[in-house]
């Protein structure tokens, strides 16, 4: 409480471009993130791309946890900080100090809003984050309630996922209304972050095309004098020259 | 806000008002000897009606098997290692400590976050990200540092279990060899105990002498904690 600014508001000193995307579900952000993905590589760049929750090590972890309704609000934290660490160790900081682009579908910011949400201390899972790096652009999807709820409903999906909803929070028995109420408190939570941490609030209800369109728009103005580094490329220009020499013949 | 129960910033959503029994943790490095007393410590309590229960370092349901993993395949960077640490216990706290001194148990607890203190320390050079991990502990009535020093500390080990890959910090290449690294290792988290127990009043004693003198010392420390607390008689005894 002394010192409620632990967070590094530093820039990164790795030649590489760290890009991520908050927003809660049916936001959208996936959607955007992929095919910002497409579209950097169609430029040439070689990308690293992570997801939350997502590495090996505590995956099958939270699955079990989550499987046998055991996990607390602070071991439930801890692990997806856990996973963070993993990540950002075997995945995210490698490609970043080789000059890389990685983009990351959720980032800490995610626990600072659904964390708390869940009950543990706001400066708590600050402090906990505190080794996390500050991404080079950060977008946050802003999206209203009802229109997340609409798309998830009409989606692939089909249902709400238990955790999602925040069924563990005894809000309400029927599941919408908990997912309603429980992602209308992450939404407060990030509109405070935003300010915060200085995320690029995107308005999510428009088309994708628009929001997409203002997001490459935004990326590229980002990485005006970024040099793209990539292993492969002078191996490939070897071997098209082979290839030239011998179609020619 | 912080509570004094709390080691740090707490868990909010607890009230640790309510526990009414004592949170006794048994420190010291691998090799000490204090599974062995804290069995003798248990029994000992039981006797006098006390309903104790046990609980050590990686042992709960939801990560034991993870660590285990992890471990095995030596791919743990700092932060994660600390962090399946944290989660072990925060799970422990939550599902097994907090409930049973709700009920009025005493709690032995074998090893403490202070160990995990010292490991990251002796990793990184940095206390503060680990204590503030952390802040969620309750903070024991009582701790016990089991202290040795490395020479016969190398000694047991190598009579008992053999020196391991993690037990000798082969992960931070301390030394060419596991004797050497074992060495270097725990003098690091030996002298890091040592600087923790001036700084969080740990009682030391001294892990040489024969286990009889020893359990006659922690007896010593525990009884005057245990004074304004009843034995819970007729209550179940619980364990593990």
């Amino acid at each position: 409480m002394t010192e409620p600014h632990i967070l590094k508001t530093a820039p990164h000193p790795h030649p590489g471009k760290l890009i991520i995307v908050e927003g809660i579900d049916g936001s959208g952000k996936s959607t955007q993130l992929q095919l910002l993905h497409k579209w950097l590589e169609s430029k040439g760049h070689r990308v690293f791309f992570t997801e939350w929750n997502s590495s090996t090590l505590v995956k099958e972890t939270t699955k079990r946890g989550k499987k046998s309704k055991s996990l607390t609000p602070t071991t439930f934290s801890l692990l997806h900080a856990t996973d963070f660490a993993s990540r950002l160790y075997h995945q995210i900081l490698p490609p970043l100090k080789a000059g890389m682009l990685v983009l990351a579908d959720r980032y800490m910011y995610t626990a600072f809003a659904r964390d708390v949400v869940r009950g543990v201390a706001n400066e708590w899972v600050r402090k906990l984050y505190a080794f996390a790096i500050k991404p080079d652009m950060a977008f946050y999807f802003k999206v209203p309630i009802e229109i997340a709820i609409s798309r998830l409903s009409r989606g692939t999906r089909g249902h709400f996922k238990y955790y999602e909803a925040g069924m563990d929070m005894d809000l309400s028995p029927d599941i919408t209304e908990s997912f309603r109420l429980f992602q209308s408190r992450i939404l407060a939570e990030y509109d405070k972050i935003v300010d915060e941490c200085g995320l690029l609030t995107m308005d999510a209800t428009q088309d994708i095309e628009t929001q997409q369109e203002h997001m490459r728009a935004l990326v590229e103005e980002a990485l005006h004098g970024y040099k793209p580094k990539r292993g492969t490329y002078g191996r490939r220009t070897l071997f098209w020259r082979r290839f030239e020499v011998s179609r020619s013949e | 806000m912080a509570d004094a129960r709390f080691f740090g910033d707490g868990l909010k959503y607890l009230d640790p008002s309510d526990l009414k029994g004592k949170l006794i943790a048994i420190e010291g490095t691998d090799g000490v000897g204090r599974s062995t007393h804290i069995e003798m410590l248990q029994e000992w309590l039981e006797v006098q009606g006390y309903g104790v229960m046990t609980t050590g370092w990686t042992r709960s349901n939801l990560m034991s098997k993870t660590i285990e993993m992890a471990k095995a395949g030596n791919i743990v960077d700092r932060w994660s290692l600390s962090l399946l640490y944290a989660t072990d216990f925060a799970d422990r706290l939550e599902h097994q400590i907090i409930p049973a001194l709700r009920s009025g148990f005493v709690v032995l607890t074998d090893r403490y976050i202070y160990t995990a203190f010292a490991r990251d320390f002796v990793r990184s050079a940095d206390r503060t990200w680990i204590r503030d991990v952390f802040g969620f502990a309750l903070i024991p009535d009582l701790v016990c540092y089991l202290r040795i020093d490395v020479e016969t500390l190398a000694l047991r080990v190598i009579e008992t279990t053999g020196m391991n890959y993690w037990e000798s910090g082969m992960d931070l290449r301390l030394g060419g060899d596991l004797y050497d690294s074992f060495k270097k290792y725990q003098s690091l988290l030996i002298e890091e105990f040592d600087k923790m127990a001036m700084e969080f009043r740990f009682n030391v004693v001294d892990a040489r002498k024969s286990p009889e003198e020893i359990q006659d010392e922690l007896r010593g420390y525990i009884l005057p904690v245990l004074q304004n607390h009843k034995p819970t008689i007729g209550t179940e005894t619980a364990s593990s």
